[in-house]
């Protein structure tokens, strides 16, 4: 959960990007790290196979800047899709603040997107967190390619609590920044209610 | 507690860094970090100029969660203590409280034994204070220490908006 530094004056938040292999988690982050400037955003970390999968997680830390007298921070995380590395998947989700769920909307990916989404919500569960007390929002990516499901269906199928949803290019960057300020505003509000309360 | 957020506050924030700071003079390291198991950076002390300390935070506790994993595959409870040694210079990770990583990187103008001594030591110590600060969320819950409010989620929606865009 976040890091809150009264002292020096910093607000750490943690937004990770899950989703089935090769659903674009990873070109989500490529893409935003390309189009910020210098100055909002840090290096990017792959922990990636020779084949460019990623075998741990890629890391972007970005910096809101001083917000009400707060350094005000966000590191955005990927897990590694691919079914056989659920053991270092779960480590990710440690200490998450936000979750941008990405889909893969080619029909012949339904299923596994659902899995996937269960076993976010198993993993989760193993951390010790309920996936109804974390902001999270659905990325529909791939929206350009001929085969894919209508969003409607994988609404039906995935988004029961009816959070916000964005369509996607991640390839082409078409709402990924969308995303991207709907997750961070989730969880800035989620972060204000908390210390509210 | 897993779903606690780790809030510092300056008395606790400056008797932590005052505990890192004498343990890089104690032992002649490079430098030394705290990592919540998140990945988050909690502080930092000694010469950490021109390193990535986000990235660093950002692997350490990678490098962490992963060996605790392994191992609770050979059940055993946990790993405590890491050590990467490299030609000039090595690392050296202990856990604190359960929650936090501290996090020592030395050359050759120390030993190993010596660090492990004086970590010993900075880890007794630190554990102490987040322990307190554990049970001082826990017990107040959040409302004692709010800065954050309306005007906090405004100014940073606003910023959100300004900020991140093609």
């Amino acid at each position: 959960m976040s890091l809150i530094n009264y002292s020096s004056r910093e607000i750490n938040c943690k937004i990770v990007y899950y989703g089935c292999g090769l659903c674009g988690k990873t070109t989500n982050l490529l893409y935003i790290h390309e189009k910020l400037p210098h100055d909002i955003k840090g290096k990017m970390v792959s922990l990636a196979t020779d084949t460019d999968r990623t075998l741990f997680f890629d890391f972007l830390p970005l910096e809101l800047g001083t917000v009400n007298g707060f350094k005000t921070r966000f590191h955005l995380y990927t897990v590694p899709g691919q079914v056989h590395y659920d053991a270092s998947r779960k480590l990710i989700l440690k200490g998450v603040d936000g979750i941008v769920f990405v889909v893969d909307s080619q029909r012949n990916r339904f299923d596994e997107n659902i899995e996937s989404f269960e076993n976010m919500i198993k993993n989760l569960q193993l951390q010790g967190y309920q996936l109804e007390n974390i902001p999270y929002i659905f990325q529909y990516n791939k929206r350009d390619l001929p085969n894919c499901s209508p969003v409607e269906q994988l609404e039906a199928a995935l988004n029961k609590e009816q959070v916000p949803c964005f369509e996607s290019i991640a390839t082409t960057g078409i709402g990924v920044f969308d995303s991207l300020r709907a997750i961070s505003k989730l969880v800035i509000a989620h972060l204000s209610r908390q210390t509210a309360r | 507690m897993p779903g606690m957020d780790l809030v510092l506050f300056e008395e606790d924030y400056s008797n932590i860094n005052e505990i890192l700071a004498t343990l890089v003079r104690e032992t002649n390291s490079k430098f030394a970090l705290l990592v919540d198991r998140s990945g988050q950076l909690v502080s930092s002390q000694g010469d950490t100029e021109n390193m990535d300390s986000l990235s660093f935070a950002s692997l350490s506790a990678g490098n962490y969660a992963a060996t605790s994993e392994l191992a609770k595959i050979l059940g055993q409870e946990e790993f405590s203590v890491l050590f990467h040694q490299g030609t000039s210079e090595s690392i050296h990770l202990s856990i604190v409280a359960k929650r936090v990583i501290l996090v020592v990187v030395f050359d050759n103008k120390t030993t190993l034994g010596l660090v492990r001594l004086r970590v010993k030591k900075a880890v007794e110590e630190l554990s102490g204070i987040f322990n307190r600060i554990f049970q001082k969320v826990a017990e107040r819950g959040a409302e004692a220490y709010s800065p954050l409010g309306d005007t906090f989620t405004s100014v940073a929606e606003s910023e959100i908006d300004n900020l991140f865009k093609d």
